[in-house]
């Protein structure tokens, strides 16, 4: 026999192999129908003209003038949004690390709210605060809506948690005494902090800038609702060349554009990550921070302070205040009325619906997200293993609406005809919880120490056994939160669900839209009501993952 | 122990889920239902219609009428195309002159001759040979005018297309973003039928020199930009005139509170285009018998009748009364601007194009 004849140890790594390869084929299986599948079916139905692939077609759509508009606005307010947010963020990425204060983890949670809020939910609460009629249209008569700074400042609102929580994080356990060390040697506070602290930091910074990066990148419900029609990004314009003009191989090219662009950003966020993998002298966050001293930090925790208040805390507070604007809290009544006009059910089913689909995408993503964690945890992943781990980030960056345009093309015959079927929403849903749950569980899994499962493998445990006696009792907690922020995210995507879910199905993002574009104030007050609910249902579910969360190196 | 469970349950649920997904078609939650006597009505946002004039329908046919709007016009007709070997419905409602072609060319139809079809007056049917769709009403965009601002202001409202591009009328028009709504595509139609391939950019840009404002749907335009209306008034909306149909005169009417006794707007008749819609049978749909049924009941005087203080269009039916406020307050324009569907193809995607670069970026 072979086997009796070869040494322990390779054949332990075939073992290896095999059951990484058992561990990645479900993921690898779900991606390739669910993703790869759709994404290539709109885009061929765009580019393939009677069997023939008209490739010619890239340079005559990025040939016109308006489309390179799109593309310039698109990387022009993603960049000054990316460096507007790191302005106003970074300073409080410093506060939460260093300083202590009351109420620090409730405001940290505060913080990470807007995060995990539907893009829909963002945009309503901007346009009640800066539209017409809105909270500075009252006071002063300003309005900012379908200006740009409407959008930067979503876009600040929604990306804020990202700063403080990657760069924030780490700054934390950064050891204090390293730069006051390079002080006492006599270098100024300055070049102390240059030479010591930045080259520490700066992988995180161009981490969390880099995922910025992406997200506004690909914007979709803040531009929608905000930029009004001159404004839009390759996502909006996407789904205009889709929804609206019906012209699928301009479409089509913009899709390639942008899975270009969006590969490229995640290669280099993944040589960022990379570098911020090295080693750094750690130690635990809660020695490093202390009372602000002096005027200048307090004026520093004051000014922190009071940018969360007006630019996270204001516009929520609006939304709130908008949805209670009528007596007897009637815009929430009315959410149970049938009004005939924008669904044919009463518009709290939506609440029903979205917590359903929520659920079932959570499911999917903690299995298909889990599964490849797994498989990706290993020490001895390969090359090969390591490309499907940024190819898992992909559906975060790639045009959801191409994505549903994608599902109602592509899987709508047998063996594959889910079109009329409700799995499709969550299906949706989950792909882009994926990502949130591996980047969750992938530095918890990693950090379990390889020995121990050896040793129970050695002891004759089953592989099932060894997971479920070595790794589950380390990596619950961390499955808890990355099954937390797989329910939020689902429960709030929009560009996707907004085309497969069905008229009398709507999910709650869908809803709000929907009832946006209807005139009256009735509609209006309803919408704020919804997206109060949301918020809600969001914030709820992000305070009980602060709890249970303990380790903060999580990229998200 | 609790959050073991969940775990357990959750990983096996997603599983489950998966497993069961490839062969889960016979699941649906309400698409067409074959075996029950549903028929399924896919439409935009606007379609509207008494329930008892439906229920009255439901009992004579034995159907139920199931109806799923599906966002504007140009929506509903681009998804319905998009998922038409597997659609969501059986009769599609609310494809208008301006989008036909493009329905027709990819198929969406199937022919079907409405019972009811010869009281139907012939300029209309613009599908006549094959009858893939059947037309259900018309309506003419046009320009409206806010009479309390022309009024207070001492000015006459414009009436044709070349007025809205004189001084007196400057800052003062807004319009819908030609490339995402019905009305906005519609008045750029009208503008390229009255001044040819040649003419109308150049009536654009000096539109644009003289300020018009453009938004991105009529809901937009009418009830928070344009100061005559009602929903205008209450929004502290600056512009007197918008791009909206001949029939909102009178719905401000029948809508006011109190009501008022003559219409607050007015209609700028020499800038009017005709749109008219049409229905059609989905070429795979599950029940064609209850979508012909229903074809059959959309041109019936009766629901022809009902229609108009729902949508605020005009019946295509020939002896089709029209209630008095619209006789009063908007009738139909004597000679609006039309336009060769044909024509409408051939060039329709040039001109947004075309239009979209010059008046949006």
């Amino acid at each position: 026999m072979d086997l009796a004849r070869t040494e322990v140890a390779p054949g332990r790594r075939r073992a290896g192999n095999a059951a990484r390869l058992g561990l990645l084929a479900l993921p690898v299986a779900f991606f390739g129908v669910f993703f790869a599948y759709p994404v290539a079916a709109i885009v061929a139905r765009g580019l393939k003209v009677d069997g023939v692939w008209r490739l010619g077609r890239i340079a005559d759509v990025l040939g016109q003038s308006d489309i390179r508009h799109v593309l310039w606005f698109t990387t022009w307010q993603a960049l000054a949004s990316t460096v507007l947010t790191l302005l106003l963020a970074l300073p409080a990425a410093y506060a939460f690390a260093r300083f202590a204060f009351p109420g620090k983890q409730v405001l940290r949670a505060v913080v990470t709210v807007p995060f995990v809020l539907p893009t829909v939910v963002v945009g309503t609460a901007f346009l009640a605060l800066l539209g017409r009629g809105g909270l500075l249209d009252e006071l002063w008569g300003v309005r900012l809506d379908s200006t740009v700074w409407a959008i930067l400042l979503a876009h600040v609102f929604f990306n804020y948690a990202v700063v403080v929580r990657t760069v924030g994080g780490l700054w934390a356990q950064l050891d204090p005494r390293q730069e006051e060390a390079a002080r006492m040697l006599g270098a100024s506070r300055l070049r102390a902090w240059r030479t010591v602290t930045l080259p520490a930091l700066a992988p995180a910074v161009a981490a969390a800038a880099l995922m910025v990066f992406l997200f506004t990148f690909t914007s979709f419900g803040v531009v929608q609702i905000l930029g009004g029609p001159t404004f839009s990004t390759l996502e909006v314009e996407i789904y205009r060349q889709t929804s609206e003009i019906f012209d699928l191989s301009t479409a089509a090219v913009l899709t390639l554009v942008q899975f270009a662009a969006v590969g490229a950003i995640l290669a280099v966020y993944a040589q960022a990550v990379r570098r911020r993998e090295t080693a750094l002298r750690l130690v635990d966050a809660s020695v490093t921070a202390r009372r602000p001293r002096g005027a200048g930090q307090w004026a520093l925790l004051a000014g922190v302070l009071a940018t969360i208040a007006v630019l996270l805390v204001l516009p929520l507070a609006v939304l709130v205040q908008r949805s209670l604007d009528a007596p007897d809290f009637a815009y929430y009544r009315a959410l149970t009325s049938e009004d005939g006009g924008t669904f044919l059910v009463p518009p709290i089913d939506a609440i029903g619906n979205s917590l359903q689909y929520a659920l079932a995408a959570t499911a999917i993503a903690v299995a298909i997200g889990g599964l490849a964690a797994a498989a990706l945890a290993r020490r001895d992943a390969g090359r090969l293993v390591r490309g499907f781990d940024a190819l898992l980030m992909l559906p975060l960056g790639v045009s959801a609406v191409t994505v549903g345009f994608g599902f109602l093309i592509a899987l709508d015959e047998p063996p594959l005809d889910l079109r009329s079927t409700w799995i499709l929403v969550p299906l949706a849903q989950a792909l882009v919880g994926v990502p949130f749950v591996v980047r969750t569980m992938l530095p918890v899994l990693r950090a379990v120490d390889g020995r121990l499962r050896e040793a129970a493998a050695v002891l004759g445990a089953s592989p099932w056994r060894v997971w479920r006696e070595v790794d589950l009792p380390m990596v619950r907690r961390a499955l808890l939160v990355a099954a937390g922020f797989a329910f939020a995210v689902s429960l709030g995507e929009f560009g996707a669900t907004v085309f497969i879910a069905r008229p009398d199905n709507p999910t709650l993002p869908v809803a709000v839209a929907r009832l946006l574009g209807r005139a009256g104030e009735l509609n209006y007050g309803q919408a704020m009501a919804l997206s109060t609910i949301l918020m809600v249902v969001c914030a709820v579910a992000l305070l009980v993952l602060e709890r249970l969360r303990t380790d903060r190196t999580g990229e998200f | 122990m609790h959050t073991k469970t969940f775990v357990a349950v959750a990983v096996g649920l997603g599983l489950v889920t998966l497993s069961a997904c490839g062969s889960s078609n016979d699941s649906t939650t309400g698409s067409s239902a074959k075996s029950s006597k549903t028929v399924t009505l896919v439409s935009h946002d606007s379609w509207a219609v008494s329930k008892s004039v439906l229920a009255a329908f439901e009992k004579e046919s034995g159907y139920q009428v199931k109806v799923l709007k599906d966002g504007d016009a140009g929506q509903a007709v681009n998804k319905a195309i998009l998922t038409k070997d597997n659609p969501q419905g059986d009769v599609f409602f609310g494809v208008d002159n301006t989008l036909l072609s493009r329905a027709l060319d990819n198929g969406l139809f199937q022919p079907y001759e409405a019972k009811g079809l010869d009281q139907v007056d012939a300029q209309y049917q613009l599908d006549a040979g094959k009858h893939r769709v059947t037309p259900i009403d018309y309506g003419d965009i046009c320009v409206n005018y806010d009479k309390k601002y022309f009024a207070d202001h001492k000015l006459a409202p414009p009436t044709s297309f070349d007025d809205l591009v004189k001084p007196a009328y400057k800052d003062l028009l807004v319009t819908e973003n030609a490339a995402t709504s019905s009305p906005g595509l519609g008045f750029l139609l009208g503008t390229a039928a009255q001044y040819g391939d040649e003419g109308w950019e150049a009536y654009w840009k000096k539109l644009k020199a003289n300020g018009v404002k453009v938004v991105d749907g009529w809901e937009q335009a009418y009830n928070e930009e344009f100061s005559g209306s009602a929903g205008g008034k209450k929004a502290k909306a600056d512009r007197p005139l918008v791009v909206s149909y001949a029939s909102s005169p009178p719905a401000e009417v029948i809508y006011g509170d109190p009501k008022p006794t003559t219409a607050p707007t007015g209609v700028a008749t020499g800038t009017c285009f005709r749109q008219i819609e049409f229905a059609g049978l989905l070429s795979n749909a599950g029940d064609t018998a209850g979508g012909k049924a229903l074809i059959d009941f959309l041109v019936t005087k009766k629901f022809q009748e009902d229609m108009p203080l729902n949508m605020f269009v005009y019946p295509v039916l020939k002896g089709a009364a029209v209630p008095a406020e619209f006789t009063q307050y908007g009738p139909a324009a004597k000679d609006p601007e039309t336009m060769d569907p044909a024509k409408i193809a051939a060039d329709r995607d040039q001109w947004v194009k075309s239009w979209t670069s010059l008046v949006l970026k």
